[in-house]
């Protein structure tokens, strides 16, 4: 195919970056002159020019609508991202979040001003804790990660409030990279337990490393093979019996959220995150919102600020001298992701209690269902049904001389979005599919239609295809090794 | 149900293929105790009528900003976002897409991610900006670690003149990791002298420009102070439109920037959520926390943009990683971004001006009211008045007038009787005339 | 001539007088792929056999360097720092990390040597 002369291809049209184009003088907003006033700012004006370029509002829109058009998607196709949640982000959640009303209100106006977005706090805090079977939810992490913190940071008070100084956390070799981390930035200890041949937590070595400096074990479940802990009862009473606390992460809520209660499994910490389960988007990396629903003996320690209601209405605690409880701090401005929070209730009512339970039900059964349909090509890393995802590894790729990363890049190609790759890291070369349940079975198929004839193709022996891919995406494999060697990170004239 | 799309045929299909009669059979690895028979005590599934009804009501219980006069700030700043703002946002190729793990089909991410970072970078004068934080407080708590890594030491001095939200969450995370936090008492005369609490062992100096109060400071002796001391500054900013106006922290000697930017691009939403801004000197890079995008090109030669240096991040490194976080808040990040587009180098510095013009005009208006007193001889678009009575009370009074006057200094602080009578008033770009004179009338009537 | 000895944990040192050099195997730069930053010692820094002296990372790993003797860092090679490609062409050669004042010459005796070194790998394969 000979190129064409501008290197745009129809649709696909080349979009310099902003500093590229405009000058100083064009804006795209027409603003009033200031009034002329003696100015205050003590001789500290910026002097110089900022080199930010200046573009028309129609050359902005373009620009950005260009930049829109080379992304993926979950609005424009399949996307089976395990552990990810990539479901449908109904419109609805949008709308309601800028409802005059709850998008501009301000933190800080005085309470009596904003007793319907505390009624709307506190009314998604009953949602969770009705769900998770959780007495107990501490709100304002604003993120999956945040919540780990959140909740560890929690369960140290608790602890320590007992003046029992636990110094290690217990963490599967399967979990999420957040979870060691958080551990760490919570000035613990991190100690790896294995897994078992079925892909679950190994409980004779988890029995064994239990002790009295153990804090807590954290725990995904289902966990990020899509698998259901089995023994998870008798985990929760091993660490119980331990004195230590069992955090769940929850990033996989969405299998269960409807059917099984985490508080009916002995746990204790749980955060979720309301930009997976409950469907608000995740805009490219973020906002997120991973409120943490605690137990009994944890809820006291809840950090600030919370929301109570009494006789003058709701209120929120934001000082520990207003508190009746042990809150351990705050970990975040103001009082949480509330622009989230909006969404997610939107949300959660739209779909209500017999509606979250088949979300459950179909997101397992379409992840079975291309277990089931993909067992024969590629090969599955455990036996017996999965949750809401499905893991395989790359010994169906063995001596053709492709990837796990070539598989996927092949996957752009056929217009669908890679599944997770070498993730968990307790297979080699993991592909994690989540399809979620807001897929249909035509998608789905068609999905298992692209990965079997890629997998017929690798069987082949046509290892080049697979080096190649993608061709047909906006860009082709980037040189990352070039990038990381000589970091370029701004742009510079 | 309208977001499922599986038929009640289609699932007859689908566990056939599987093997299985039913979707119970799915969940047998579930311990029987704990499969709920039936559904939670919770309201069944809604229309969409239905719950724009429920959701509608409860914000109509709420005082809207846009419909009255409002001078609230301290943190979180009203201003006017252009109407493309809020469209492009909502492409659902932007909304809907997911961190940009597959550069192929994620250039627009990527590439609009470069240009916040560059921008970033700009404004606050620094060398290198990462692709977006949760938010100012906790971007702050990150710099404050991250000085620690770099100087290897574990003292962190906080002035007084940092919002006390970023405080309590610099404290919260200090303790946990084991930094001592030295913070000074609230700063609202402006007479606190930072210098005696930095010595051999100080990790860094936190420090906010204009601070809480709304004062507007030179940091640069404090930076060569720190700079003698082997101590890093941290310069933090809650109004990013502040920075088209007023020499920005790396011009004093910042080593590294934390700051909000919901001032552009970002609604007020209850405080939630907004976009932290971290910036930084180049030779710091490895130890930021957080996301960066790099240029690179593709194997047919064509520029194009990967996340890169992760090993520095959770997902590589565990344990060992410079923070735990993962999402960080990239919508609001491209809200940022294409804000300042929009406005660009006069834009940006027409609206800055625009904001400090009108809050000189409210404050000079306010002063005239009998009983009040502008502590501030400097600020940008936020000052501090002492009033004759308790602030708390004030608002409430203003507020049942359909005026949200501003916030007093004792939300923050309920237990410190010298700041009771205060109240930090914010103006933009949204104030008008009439607006200042409402509020100076409906004072009068209240003190 | 000089003597070299292999860990398992795939460095080597190569023992010179009383000083030693110290790098990563070939089979170590495979396994990371392309290197993209090497972090190293400070000169003079104290370390006991088995302490991490430098980190060397990929794309998408990031990897201790432990030491395999006890020893002073005498001096870094800050040619690999500038180009970490250097280790991946000649690891055992110029592309080695740091040379160390040994505390004890003697100390590399029990590690593997080259043929043993050699079989360990195989037996990872």
């Amino acid at each position: 195919m000979a190129e064409t002369a501008s290197g745009n291809k129809a649709l696909f049209v080349e979009e310099p970056l902003i500093f590229e184009q405009g000058d100083d003088a064009t804006s795209g907003v027409d603003l009033p002159a200031p009034p002329t006033v003696k100015n205050r700012l003590g001789g500290l004006e910026r002097e110089g020019r900022i080199g930010l370029p200046g573009l028309a509002e129609p050359e902005v829109v373009r620009h950005y609508l260009r930049l829109s058009q080379r992304n993926y998607s979950i609005d424009g196709g399949f996307y089976p991202l395990g552990s990810c949640t990539m479901k449908y982000n109904p419109r609805l959640n949008e709308k309601m979040a800028r409802l005059k009303g709850l998008g501009d209100l301000h933190p800080l106006q005085p309470m009596s001003t904003v007793q319907g977005a505390l009624e709307l706090i506190d009314t998604l805090a009953h949602w969770l804790k009705v769900l998770t079977g959780m007495p107990a939810v501490a709100m304002t992490p604003a993120a999956g990660a945040h919540g780990e913190l959140t909740g560890l940071m929690t369960i140290r008070a608790a602890h320590e409030d007992r003046g029992d100084a636990r110094k290690r956390v217990l963490v599967p070799e399967s979990a999420h990279g957040t979870n060691p981390a958080s551990a760490a930035a919570c000035g613990y200890e991190v100690d790896p337990v294995p897994a078992n041949d079925r892909g679950r937590v190994d409980l004779a070595a988890l029995k064994a490393k239990l002790g009295p400096d153990v804090a807590a074990l954290m725990l995904t479940n289902p966990n990020t093979c899509g698998l259901f802990e089995t023994d998870i009862l008798e985990i929760a009473a091993a660490v119980h019996g331990a004195g230590a606390y069992f955090y769940c992460d929850g990033a996989n809520l969405n299998a269960i959220v409807g059917r099984v209660r985490p508080g009916d499994l002995g746990i204790d910490c749980m955060h979720m995150n309301l930009h997976k389960t409950f469907s608000t988007p995740h805009g490219g990396g973020g906002p997120g919102s991973g409120p943490v629903v605690l137990s009994a003996p944890l809820a006291p320690f809840a950090p600030l600020p919370y929301v109570v209601h009494g006789a003058e209405g709701f209120r929120l605690v934001e000082h520990y001298t207003e508190s009746d409880a042990k809150p351990f701090g705050r970990v975040k401005g103001f009082h949480g992701q509330f622009g989230v929070f909006v969404r997610a209730l939107a949300y959660m009512m739209s779909m209500g209690a017999d509606g979250l339970r088949q979300v459950a039900e179909d997101a397992v059964l379409n992840a079975n269902y291309l277990l089931a349909r993909l067992s024969g090509d590629l090969t599955p890393s455990f036996e017996g049904p999965c949750m809401h995802e499905a893991l395989f590894d790359d010994r169906f790729l063995k001596d053709t001389g492709v990837s796990t990363l070539d598989f996927a890049k092949a996957l752009i190609d056929e217009g669908f979005h890679p599944m997770t790759m070498y993730f968990p890291l307790v297979v080699h070369g993991a592909m994690l599919m989540e399809p979620t349940e807001t897929e249909s079975k035509g998608t789905l198929d068609a999905y298992i239609a692209s990965v079997k004839a890629l997998a017929a193709r690798a069987k082949a022996g046509e290892a080049d295809y697979f080096h190649q891919a993608p061709v047909h995406s906006p860009r082709r494999r980037l040189d990352e090794t070039a990038a990381a060697r000589k970091p370029v990170l701004r742009w510079a004239k | 149900m309208r977001y499922l799309p599986l038929t009640d045929d289609d699932r007859r299909q689908m566990l056939a293929a599987i093997g299985v009669a039913t979707v119970d059979e799915l969940f047998r690895d579930v311990p029987a105790a704990a499969r709920l028979p039936a559904p939670v005590d919770l309201p069944r599934h809604a229309g969409e009528c239905a719950v724009e009804r429920t959701l509608g009501a409860m914000a109509r219980k709420n005082l809207s900003p846009s419909e009255v006069p409002c001078f609230l700030g301290a943190g979180i700043y009203r201003h006017h976002v252009p109407a493309a703002v809020d469209h492009l946002i909502q492409r659902g190729e932007f909304l809907t897409a997911y961190t940009p793990y597959q550069p192929e089909v994620s250039q627009g991410t990527l590439q609009y991610l470069f240009e916040f970072q560059t921008q970033v970078a700009m404004i606050t004068g620094m060398e290198v900006a990462n692709a977006s934080m949760y938010d100012g407080a906790t971007v702050c708590a990150e710099a404050v670690m991250m000085a620690a890594r770099v100087s290897r030491r574990n003292r962190v001095v906080v002035s007084g003149g940092l919002h006390p939200h970023y405080l309590d969450v610099v404290r919260t995370y200090a303790r946990f990791l084991g930094l001592d936090c030295v913070d000074l008492p609230p700063d609202w005369a402006g007479d606190e002298d930072l210098a005696p609490s930095i010595d051999g062992a100080t990790a860094c100096v936190a420090v906010q420009n204009p601070d809480f109060y709304g004062r507007v400071h030179d940091y640069s002796a404090l930076a060569q102070r720190c700079q003698e001391a082997g101590a890093l500054l941290v310069v933090t900013v809650t109004e990013p439109v502040s920075l088209g106006l007023l020499k920005p922290p790396g011009e004093m000697g910042a080593d590294i920037v934390a700051a909000e930017g919901q001032g552009l691009g970002g609604a007020p939403s209850f405080g939630g959520p907004t976009v932290g801004l971290m910036a930084a000197r180049n030779k710091f890079v490895r130890q930021l926390p957080g996301r960066l995008v790099g240029e690179t090109v593709d194997v047919d030669g064509r520029r194009g943009y990967v996340l890169t240096l992760s090993t520095r991040e959770q997902h590589i490194r565990r344990e060992k990683a410079t923070s735990n976080i993962c999402t960080n808040s990239g919508l609001c990040a491209l809200a940022f971004t294409i804000h300042l587009t929009l406005l660009g180098e006069h834009g940006f510095r027409q609206l800055a001006q625009l904001n400090h013009a009108t809050a000189v005009s409210l404050a000079d208006r306010l002063a005239k009211v009998p009983g009040i007193e502008v502590l501030n001889e400097t600020y940008f678009n936020e000052f501090t008045l002492r009033l004759p009575k308790p602030g708390a009370g004030v608002v409430e009074a203003l507020a049942e007038r359909g005026i949200l006057g501003g916030v007093p200094v004792s939300r923050f602080h309920p237990e410190r009787e010298e700041v009771r009578n205060l109240m930090l008033v914010a103006a933009s770009e949204l104030t008008t005339e009439d607006d200042a004179a409402a509020f100076a009338d409906a004072l009068e009537e209240v003190l | 001539m000089a003597i070299t000895r292999f860990t398992k944990e795939h460095e080597w040192v190569r023992i010179e007088g009383d000083e030693g050099v110290v790098g990563i195997t070939s089979y170590a730069q495979e396994q990371l792929g392309d290197l993209v930053y090497i972090e190293l010692p400070e000169i003079g820094a104290e370390i006991a056999a088995g302490d991490q002296l430098a980190v060397v990372e990929s794309v998408k790993a990031a990897s201790e360097v432990y030491s395999p003797v006890s020893g002073t860092v005498a001096a870094t090679n800050q040619a690999v720092a500038d180009n970490p490609a250097q280790v991946n062409a000649d690891p055992l050669g110029e592309g080695w990390f740091v040379r160390l004042k040994l505390r004890d010459p003697d100390e590399a005796e029990g590690l593997m040597d080259e043929d043993a070194y050699a079989v360990y790998c195989e037996g990872l394969a």
